[in-house]
């Protein structure tokens, strides 16, 4: 395990407008990750666990602070080179599948790689169907997601986030949605794709169960890491 | 266009087949509209166009009118050309004219005439008629008097004459009967009725009788000129412009039907703006339809399409599948609305033959091509809104993290 960082944010701080008033969701935040590291994202509900995924994944920016990834100042970046950015190199699972309706399993595998080339590879097909191997899903190519179980859709997703090889997968609260047995395998999945691929997860989750699976801790109270 | 967009678009089209064919449908019953009123406001300017010139001269060429000319506009004396009476109003030098009308184009046929007014007398009745003096041959050039013959021939020997169904009526008259003419010039002759005609017209039928050209010149004492040329042109409509060529190149005086007409050229104009009117309702409501059911998708899309911006598509690759979609809804159902039009229009009678009641459509006029294409334009266009604003959806807020 390298011992290099892969992002790093410091001071970073979130307000939103509400209204008249402003609030301060995330106040001051410093963290960074090295790679292959899997680490959980402990806290209570409204504690800002996902305002600092969205942010760390390029899809919101920051209103203070630095933040960092691979040499590139994303504080800077244009919008342009965020999403650029965030094809390469970042992954994302969320709580609810999102899976598009119209695509087969596979196809929904290959959507970020396609959506970013202008069109489906042969090259994609392959990684897909090795990724749908990889989350245990090979008889499941060419079905629906509504053809599919929450716990075999999830799997999907977490195939889905990979595509791109990615350096990060930002899992926000992966599980929340599943039984605990299908729960207990997306996590055994994530880890073992943790350990094969060398890919970093950063998993927000407020379920002790699940942060005991992985190798680092963090916890966010109030906007604030409280222990690290 | 990037093939995925193509390859989403599709899909999402085929994945939802009832709405997508339900949408088409509503396409191709507002291409039919269109289609279907094309063919209808066509078909009933050609029918009306038809039965109005059908049987009048096109073009009518005679002499220029010798009316009063100012020579010399001055405030103290005027020098003016008395109107010249002195002279007859005929085309003395016609036939060196005929080779030169026949080949303009767009002139369908050509009519030397002897025109002048005559009395019949039977018994103690008197009757005012039109005498039209035609060349051997040239009977149903203008009129198809041949084809309106009720009794008798067509044929027009010297002492034959072929008279009006109203005319016959009005004094008793019947084919093989002997009548006195006497013309305008004085000069009385005996006919014997080859055949009576009905044309539909009022006027025709009470006033006008047909005789051989070279009788009716002794009947007028023209010794070699005649009263007018009647010409027929195609297509009808155009016959203002030949007119104005004819003018030019014979120097006669040629008065196009379109003149005496005006009323039902307004008509005709009036009838073909309404039909552009429920054209343009029939293209809005595509319109309105594609682009409320693209919104209707995008907003229960939402939270694909943000996965989608999160995941690195761009606007311009959502752009493209949505505008893509309307396209295809908008052509697919434009092509099944103009083949269904096209069958059901297929087994109307021609316009010439329509019955009265019947509607006069001609889908040859049915613009085809320009519905499919204003369609799939107004297609595309209705889906450049909405697609533009699935492209601003905040991924954030679709996913709902
Ligand atoms: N777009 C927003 N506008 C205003 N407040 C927000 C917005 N997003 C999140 N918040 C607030 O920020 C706080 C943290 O939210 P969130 O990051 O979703 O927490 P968690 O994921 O830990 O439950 C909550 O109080 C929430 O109401
Ligand atoms: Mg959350």
């Amino acid at each position: 395990m390298s011992s290099q960082a892969i992002f790093s944010v410091s001071g970073l701080t979130k307000r939103f407008a509400e209204g008249e008033a402003e609030v301060l969701v995330l106040k001051g935040i410093d963290l960074s990750m090295t790679a292959g590291e899997m680490t959980a994202l402990l806290g209570p509900s409204g504690s800002g666990k996902s305002t600092l995924l969205t942010i760390l994944g390029t899809l919101m920016r920051a209103s203070g602070g630095t933040h960092e990834m691979l040499g590139v100042d994303l504080m800077q970046a244009s919008e342009a080179q965020r999403t650029e950015f965030r094809s390469k190199h970042l992954g994302f699972i969320f709580q609810f599948h999102h899976l598009l309706s119209d695509l087969s399993a596979l196809e929904n595998v290959m959507m970020p790689a396609a959506s970013a080339a202008g069109r489906e590879t042969p090259a994609m097909r392959e990684r897909a169907m090795e990724l749908l191997d990889a989350v245990g899903l090979p008889d499941r190519r060419n079905y629906r997601p509504s053809a599919m179980s929450g716990g075999q859709r999830q799997r999907v997703a977490v195939a889905r986030a990979l595509i791109n090889n990615p350096v990060l997968v930002l899992a926000d609260e992966p599980t929340g949605n599943l039984d605990r047995q299908s729960a207990d395998q997306v996590m055994d999945l994530i880890r073992s794709i943790n350990q094969t691929m060398a890919t970093s997860f950063l998993i927000s989750t407020h379920d002790e169960h699940i942060a005991a699976q992985c190798a680092r801790r963090i916890e966010l109270l109030d906007g604030r890491i409280v222990q690290s | 266009m990037s093939p995925y967009a193509v390859k989403l678009a599709i899909r999402h089209l085929l994945s939802h087949p009832g709405q997508t064919a339900l949408l088409m449908a509503g396409v191709a019953l507002g291409v039919s509209v269109f289609i279907f009123m094309s063919a209808l406001i066509g078909g009933l300017a050609t029918l009306l166009t038809l039965r109005t010139v059908g049987s009048i001269p096109h073009i009518v060429l005679e002499m220029p009118d010798r009316d009063p000319v100012t020579l010399s506009p001055n405030a103290h004396k005027q020098v003016v050309r008395q109107k010249d009476l002195s002279r007859r109003d005929q085309i003395a030098i016609w036939q060196p004219v005929i080779p030169i009308i026949e080949q303009t184009s767009g002139v369908t046929a050509v009519s030397p005439q002897i025109r002048g007014s005559a009395f019949v007398e039977r018994g103690q009745t008197v009757v005012p008629v039109g005498v039209i003096g035609v060349m051997p041959g040239k009977l149903s050039d203008i009129a198809d008097i041949e084809a309106a013959i009720l009794d008798g021939s067509s044929n027009l020997p010297a002492d034959g004459i072929l008279i009006g169904s109203r005319l016959a009526r009005d004094l008793g008259l019947r084919v093989g009967q002997v009548i006195r003419l006497s013309s305008d010039r004085g000069r009385v002759r005996s006919f014997r009725i080859g055949g009576i005609f009905t044309l539909g017209i009022a006027g025709a039928d009470r006033q006008t009788v047909y005789m051989n050209f070279t009788t009716a010149r002794a009947l007028y004492d023209l010794s070699t000129g005649i009263s007018r040329i009647e010409i027929k042109v195609k297509p009808a409509i155009d016959a203002a412009d030949i007119a104005e060529r004819l003018r030019r190149s014979t120097g006669l005086k040629a008065t196009a039907w379109t003149e005496d007409n005006a009323q039902l050229f307004e008509g005709l104009d009036a009838q073909a703006r309404t039909g552009t009117i429920i054209k343009a309702f029939s293209l809005v409501t595509i319109i309105v339809g594609i682009a409320s059911a693209m919104l209707l998708s995008i907003v229960r899309r939402q939270s694909e399409i943000g996965i989608m911006r999160a995941m690195g598509a761009s606007n311009g690759l959502v752009v493209s599948i949505f505008v893509l979609e309307g396209t295809l809804i908008g052509f697919i159902g434009a092509i099944v609305g103009a083949v269904t039009a096209w069958f059901a229009l297929l087994p109307l009678p021609p316009v010439t033959e329509v019955s009265s009641g019947g509607l006069p459509i001609d889908p040859q006029q049915g613009d085809f091509l320009l519905a499919i294409t204003l369609t799939t334009l107004a297609a595309t266009l209705a889906s450049i809104l909405p697609a533009r604003r699935a492209a601003r959806i905040d991924p954030v807020e679709a996913i709902g993290t």
